[in-house]
């Protein structure tokens, strides 16, 4: 604090961030409990039954929590990324790399829910539509981001080259999006329109946006809880660790 | 530091790398040859229906294009990276940069343009009309620079990397998809009678961008590699 404006820059050592993430942890783990079970509520009991789909569309409360959330992570990955090659600050690194296997679990999710909605409703696993085939290539771009990182010994080299490749990646994905979606419409594969949904009932769009919430909460839950753990790894030599309470019994 | 002696670094640079490539014919060979034969498998694996290869044809070119053109990539900066020719390059006035494009020119040389050369032979093998083996020729032209401008990005992120060669296809591949999705779409608008153009200027905006942006993501991974 100088001159009473907040030093935004107070929280970016991993000293001072490790006590901060710790003391946030149980508010969002709350947070995801109050958003979860508020939505899982109006999602089973609440929601009205629908009229073509059934009980099945049920998923939909995952599903599409799922989907925004993977397509939201890489971008505050790429949001970290770039202020980790920009300031040359350590924790950005280490962020873009807690929340990494965080994304590539919803992109999975999000497909894997996808793939179950679709076996009763389409009657396939899987159609090569425009929305699906860029989920794909964005759970391989998660994958790529973690094996590179791994492959590297040396952190800080590790988290700048992961660094290059979520910018690089980001650039792409709208690229991916439009390319897969006109080579769709050139093909004419799957004739089945997400884009067109039917006008949701007002308590399913509620247990939607909870359920998002929920999943919103957890992620910073899981990733700030990733990102201690990489502190605490990356920084075992420095004296403040060795003074930690937790650490000294 | 003035503009001719940018330019001469250049063509120094592509000079050099191209010597390189001739004096180890076998290296630029063996990635053509693999070209070749896994094109020619295809139709071992799916059988002789002219109707059918015609169909897949494009797809088979351009994915074994694809491959191909990755094959080549870990050797992209290995040899000068093990020698620390690559650190000089790096220390020298003329920028990182302009050294790197001039790889990636060479690169391309080598190991685009012969693929783009050799696609019409191989279209023959899939039954391909003419002016089809004409659209395939320019879209794999104007498509194979983005193969080696994306490539090197992997190939830079990867230097000096365990088990770089497999990482380096983890990386790459999803961010072809975009130039094989317009180039492949390319012959298949034209067989179908609607035209290439619209793939083509496609495929040219995305060598536009990646031209832009390829250099100069690859010094930066490349920096990092030498740190």
């Amino acid at each position: 604090m100088s001159n009473g404006i907040i030093n935004w820059f107070k929280f970016s050592s991993p000293q001072t961030f490790y006590p901060l993430a710790g003391k946030m942890i149980p508010w969002f783990w709350a947070l995801t409990a109050i958003f979860g079970v508020a939505g899982l509520t109006i999602g089973f009991f609440v929601a009205p039954t629908d009229a073509q789909q059934g009980e099945g569309y049920r998923i939909i409360f995952v599903h599409v929590p799922a989907s925004w959330m993977s397509m939201f992570i890489y971008l505050v990955m790429a949001f970290w990324a770039a202020l980790g090659l920009g300031f040359n600050t350590r924790l950005s690194g280490m962020m873009a790399s807690a929340l990494a296997p965080t994304g590539a679990l919803m992109a999975f999710l999000s497909l894997w829910t996808g793939a179950l909605w679709g076996k009763p409703m389409w009657g396939t696993w899987w159609v090569w539509d425009a929305r699906l085939t860029s989920e794909l290539i964005l759970f391989f771009l998660y994958l790529g981001f973690i094996a590179l990182q791994s492959a590297i010994d040396d952190a800080r080299r590790a988290d700048k080259a992961g660094a290059v490749l979520a910018l690089v990646g980001v650039i792409n994905i709208p690229i991916i999006y439009f390319s897969v979606k006109w080579w769709n419409t050139l093909h004419q594969g799957a004739s089945v329109s997400l884009t067109k949904s039917p006008s949701m009932a007002q308590t399913m769009l509620w247990g939607m946006l909870l359920m998002a919430l929920a999943f919103w909460m957890y992620s910073i839950a899981v990733s700030l809880t990733r990102v201690r753990a990489i502190i605490l790894e990356r920084e075992r030599h420095a004296g403040w660790v060795e003074e930690l309470p937790e650490l000294k019994s | 530091m003035a503009e001719t002696g940018i330019l001469s670094a250049l063509g120094a640079v592509i000079r050099r790398d191209l010597l390189l490539a001739m004096r180890r014919k076998s290296d630029v060979l063996t990635t053509l040859f693999f070209f070749v034969i896994v094109v020619s498998l295809f139709p071992l694996g799916i059988g002789p229906e002219m109707g059918m290869l015609r169909q897949i044809a494009p797809g088979v070119l351009w994915v074994a294009a694809l491959l191909a053109s990755m094959l080549s990539l870990p050797r992209l900066f290995a040899a000068d990276h093990a020698d620390g020719t690559l650190e000089q390059m790096a220390l020298s006035a003329v920028p990182l940069g302009v050294l790197v494009t001039g790889k990636i020119v060479a690169h391309w040389l080598v190991s685009g343009l012969p693929l783009a050369l050799l696609a019409p032979v191989l279209g023959l093998q899939f039954d391909l009309p003419a002016d089809a083996l004409g659209v395939m020729v320019l879209a794999l032209l104007i498509g194979t620079p983005v193969l080696s401008l994306i490539g090197a990005v992997g190939a830079g992120l990867t230097l000096g990397v365990r088990g770089g060669g497999v990482l380096v296809s983890l990386l790459v591949l999803p961010l072809y998809v975009p130039a094989l999705i317009f180039g492949a779409g390319a012959v298949e608008s034209h067989i179908s009678g609607l035209g290439a153009t619209a793939h083509l200027s496609l495929l040219a905006a995305f060598l536009a961008l990646a031209a832009f942006f390829g250099p100069w993501a690859t010094t930066v991974a490349l920096r990092i590699a030498l740190e």
